[in-house]
């Protein structure tokens, strides 16, 4: 076939498009994975029972900015990483601004905890479970978010892969926040980031394989 | 009219931004004065392999449609894309590795022995019509309607008895199938 008779073929009866599909597209995929993310937690795990009293304490909302940051850098970097060609820089700046900030802030804390108080504000005393529970509240969100890229048009799959796992891990996060008893920085900074970690590892190994085109 | 690198990105955006609210004519105009781009940047490419370029600019130019709602007006439209050509071409690669590795390379000698030494210019191997019926009633009558012989979206639902949606559906899922058919062949 001529490349002229398969362009005049493309060009024919073409329809409006919308140009804010990838915005539109991954916003969808958030917000449903964050509502089955919360199923999940109410259903598995169930809420903090002291959260109204935790919800008046600053380290509370430190912990729900972290990982609100984390999802509007995870939504910023998906949006970038789904049209070909987009500048990567800012994104990597967003995704690391929460990162480094609660990271300091959990040296800060640890500098003025009393050396043998050190250890239980990094451990808590839910370590075990909590990077578990976050990597399996974002297994929804990862499933829509890949699902949401697959209709867009990623071009470097592991990143975009990664994307959408930082995105799920990040409102997977969220979700256990509502389930978490802990309220240590140092606590927040090493296994919140852990379990935000899984799917982001996940989704660079599928990316390759799941969002080609 | 200029022909500076900037000129072009200025007239191919403009024309893109157009195409991107359906005008057909200035996506047209887009797809044509584009291809002598992808063509020059795959033969660069695939010096080995000549026969391949054509394969890959159609496929390319697929590829630009099926993602042209993933164009953001603030974005230069060159490095737009370059990303398209360049995933397109990156995957050509990864899928002859694979098949290498697969396959006796005997096979590979003996079609390349075969093959006409100047292929027409601009023709691709694979004619799309034919790959066209191996699709689905529901999507190939869609295309032939709408992409082939240039009826309405609603011309074509009277035509076919199909929903004005699942028209538009139809297009959109065959000419992704289509791509897909295209890859696999390679």
């Amino acid at each position: 076939m001529k490349t002229d008779e398969l362009i005049a073929a493309l060009a024919a009866g073409v329809e409006p498009v919308d140009r804010r599909a990838p915005e539109r597209r991954l916003l969808l995929a958030a917000g449903g994975g964050l509502l089955l993310g919360a199923l999940l937690m109410l259903a598995l795990l169930g809420l903090n029972p002291a959260l109204a009293h935790d919800a008046g304490l600053p380290m509370f909302w430190v912990k729900l900015g972290f990982v609100a940051g984390a999802t509007v850098a995870g939504f910023f970097a998906t949006t970038r990483l789904a049209r070909p060609g987009a500048a990567l820089a800012p994104a990597a700046v967003l995704v690391g601004a929460p990162f480094a900030s609660m990271w300091l802030l959990a040296l800060l804390a640890l500098g003025a905890t009393a050396p043998e108080q050190r250890v239980p504000a990094i451990m808590g005393s839910t370590w075990q479970a909590c990077p578990i529970n976050i990597a399996m509240l974002s297994i929804p969100t990862l499933a829509v978010a890949l699902w949401a890229m697959r209709g867009l048009a990623p071009t470097r799959l592991r990143l975009a892969g990664a994307g959408a796992g930082l995105l799920a891990g990040a409102l997977g996060a969220l979700a256990y926040a509502l389930h978490c008893p802990e309220m240590a920085a140092p606590f927040i900074g090493i296994w919140y980031a852990l379990g935000m970690l899984v799917p982001v590892v996940a989704g660079a190994a599928l990316g390759p394989r799941l969002l080609r085109w | 009219m200029k022909s500076g690198p900037d000129a072009r990105e200025a007239r191919l955006r403009e024309l893109m931004i157009v195409a991107q609210d359906g005008d057909a004519a200035a996506y047209g105009g887009f797809l044509r004065e584009l291809t002598p781009f992808l063509r020059a940047y795959f033969r660069r490419r695939l010096q080995s392999r000549p026969d391949d370029v054509e394969d890959l600019v159609q496929e390319t130019l697929i590829a630009v449609h099926n993602s042209r709602h993933t164009y953001d007006a603030l974005q230069p439209v060159g490095a737009w894309l370059h990303a398209i050509a360049r995933y397109k071409w990156v995957d050509l690669l990864r899928a002859q590795a694979n098949r290498e590795a697969l396959h006796d390379p005997l096979d590979d000698d003996s079609a390349a022995l075969l093959t006409d030494a100047e292929p027409a210019a601009a023709e691709a191997r694979r004619d799309l019509r034919v790959l066209l019926t191996q699709l689905p009633d529901k999507q190939r009558l869609p295309i032939e309607c709408v992409k082939i012989e240039g009826l309405s979206v609603a011309e074509t639902a009277q035509r076919t008895g199909l929903s004005e949606s699942a028209v538009k559906v139809g297009v959109h899922r065959g000419l992704k199938a289509l791509a897909a058919l295209i890859r696999e062949g390679r």
